[in-house]
């Protein structure tokens, strides 16, 4: 596989949490405009994976980049030496995240929340700015809500808005950290159907959720991770119903029924 | 016994040498304000360094401010530094004297602001992007201002009074020429009361300010902005794109 092809590709990743030996030396390759979906049991480290790939966490060994381009990091004779702050910034525009608890700017209105990343990153001017945020607005389905703070919006709605502002920055990938997991259960369906949306339009989406409906449905890979490794990484009509490790089939056991 | 004489309160009360000398006052205690945020926000961030070194400095200055009287540290700064061939103007000293004194108190203030940012904003902050100044002065310090300003706010109230301590070295703040006029016209009590109710009058008006502050920062928050009935919630985009 030619590496341009590549959104994002992970070696050998390593992540302790002091002597806690959190990821196993993870692979994972990710193609433009596939969507990944991450299973596994809680504490089995798709959270700091996905952490991992846009620098929020450091990792202790081997390397993560996205669109051919070191994560965080920068390679010298002696091995990879993190960069500055600022770097690390640049790098993380290419790179979309949507967070379980929503993390809204409680004290910026919905338009406000989408548009800080263009306005204070890509210096982009406030007309330009706020056209793009009515527009994410819209796509995501809040047209209306744009002068409205989160503390004023639904978990659903929270969540949404947490979308269109990851978009706003035009990201390469986007990942999500169980996105519908802290929503009441009728709000599910209004955040997967943005979501479903975007893989429509190619984005790239690594998803770590307990969604097999959306997984099923839209996924091009279910990627089983456990106890800090990669333990299955396969098609999900072939996850779902023929799993071929044991613990793969245990894991589907639970959550199935 | 000479009782109280209240033509010559009425007379002191609009007294422009009086009334000078609480603008400087007023103008003081807002120059050290915005000394103190500084040097503040400056050992705020260091304390919370991952580093060690600027981590030990602030809490050396913190340590140092506030285990020291700041009458003492003003003389030192006025009357001291001058035998190690530091000269400093009233005005200098009082600034330096006050600011660092000032910096200590709020550093501990600002620093307890940010800790009551939750870590997820420092986590989307970065993730859309933002290098550390950015997401200070535009995610976490504006959240954290509606933490700090209520302390912050009883800090100046303080501070108002606190310059009344730059007398000793002969700042011409509004308790000096208190004393001043005092050595010349002998009506003690009026003269002191007078300077008690510009005091008053100052502390009042920043009560205002502050309050207006406070809501300000806290609309965001408001009372409407709970979350909202059940019943008006849509489940399907289509619904609420109407």
């Amino acid at each position: 596989m030619a590496a341009a092809d590549l959104a994002v590709e992970a070696r050998g990743v390593h992540k302790f949490y002091g002597s806690q030996h959190v990821l196993h030396g993870i692979d994972l390759e990710v193609r433009r405009g596939q969507v990944v979906v991450v299973v596994g049991p809680s504490g089995s480290g798709k959270s700091t994976l996905l952490r991992c790939l846009n620098h929020l966490e450091t990792v202790q060994r081997g390397s993560i980049r996205v669109c051919g381009e070191l994560v965080g990091y920068r390679e010298t004779a002696r091995g990879p030496v993190e960069l500055r702050d600022a770097e690390v910034a640049r790098h993380r525009r290419r790179i979309g995240m949507v967070f379980q608890q929503f993390n809204l700017f409680p004290h910026l209105t919905a338009l406000g929340n989408i548009m800080a990343g263009p306005l204070h990153v890509l210096g982009e001017s406030r007309a330009r700015a706020l056209a793009e945020a009515r527009r994410l607005l819209a796509l995501v389905g809040l047209p209306d809500k744009a002068d409205a703070y989160p503390g004023q919006l639904s978990g659903g709605q929270q969540q949404r808005v947490a979308i269109a502002r990851a978009l706003a920055m035009r990201p390469e990938v986007m990942l999500f950290d169980e996105p519908t997991s802290a929503l009441d259960p009728e709000m599910i369906s209004e955040v997967l159907d943005v979501m479903v949306a975007l893989s429509k339009q190619g984005m790239t989406m690594i998803v770590v959720t307990h969604e097999m409906g959306f997984a099923r449905a839209v996924a091009d890979r279910v990627v089983f991770v456990d106890e800090g490794r990669v333990v299955e990484d396969a098609a999900p009509a072939e996850f779902f119903t023929r799993p071929r490790t044991e613990r793969g089939r245990a894991f589907l056991d639970k959550i199935l029924h | 016994m000479t009782g109280w004489d209240w033509a010559a309160f009425r007379k002191y009360l609009f007294n422009p040498y009086l009334l000078d000398g609480a603008w400087t006052t007023v103008w003081l205690s807002v120059a050290v304000m915005a000394i103190g945020l500084l040097l503040g926000l400056a050992a705020a961030l260091m304390r919370m360094s991952p580093h060690r070194v600027p981590r030990s400095i602030a809490r050396f200055y913190i340590w140092l401010m506030r285990g020291t009287p700041l009458l003492v540290q003003l003389i030192i700064i006025y009357t001291g530094l001058p035998q190690l061939g530091i000269r400093l103007s009233v005005i200098q000293s009082a600034l330096i004297g006050l600011g660092l004194n000032e910096g200590a108190y709020l550093a501990e203030i600002i620093r307890a602001g940010i800790l009551s940012v939750p870590r997820g904003q420092f986590d989307a902050a970065r993730a859309v992007g933002m290098p550390y100044w950015t997401m200070l002065r535009v995610i976490i310090l504006p959240q954290a201002a509606r933490v700090i300003i209520p302390p912050l706010g009883n800090n100046f109230n303080g501070l108002l009074k606190t310059t009344s301590l730059a007398s000793v070295i002969s700042l011409e703040e509004l308790l000096r020429r208190s004393q001043m006029l005092i050595q010349l016209e002998f009506k003690v009590l009026e003269i002191f009361v007078v300077a008690a109710c510009y005091y008053l009058a100052m502390t009042s008006l920043w009560g205002l300010v502050q309050r207006r502050l406070e809501t300000h920062f806290g609309r965001p928050y408001g009372p409407s902005a709970g979350r909202p009935p059940r019943a008006i919630e849509g489940t399907l985009l289509e619904q609420d794109a109407r």
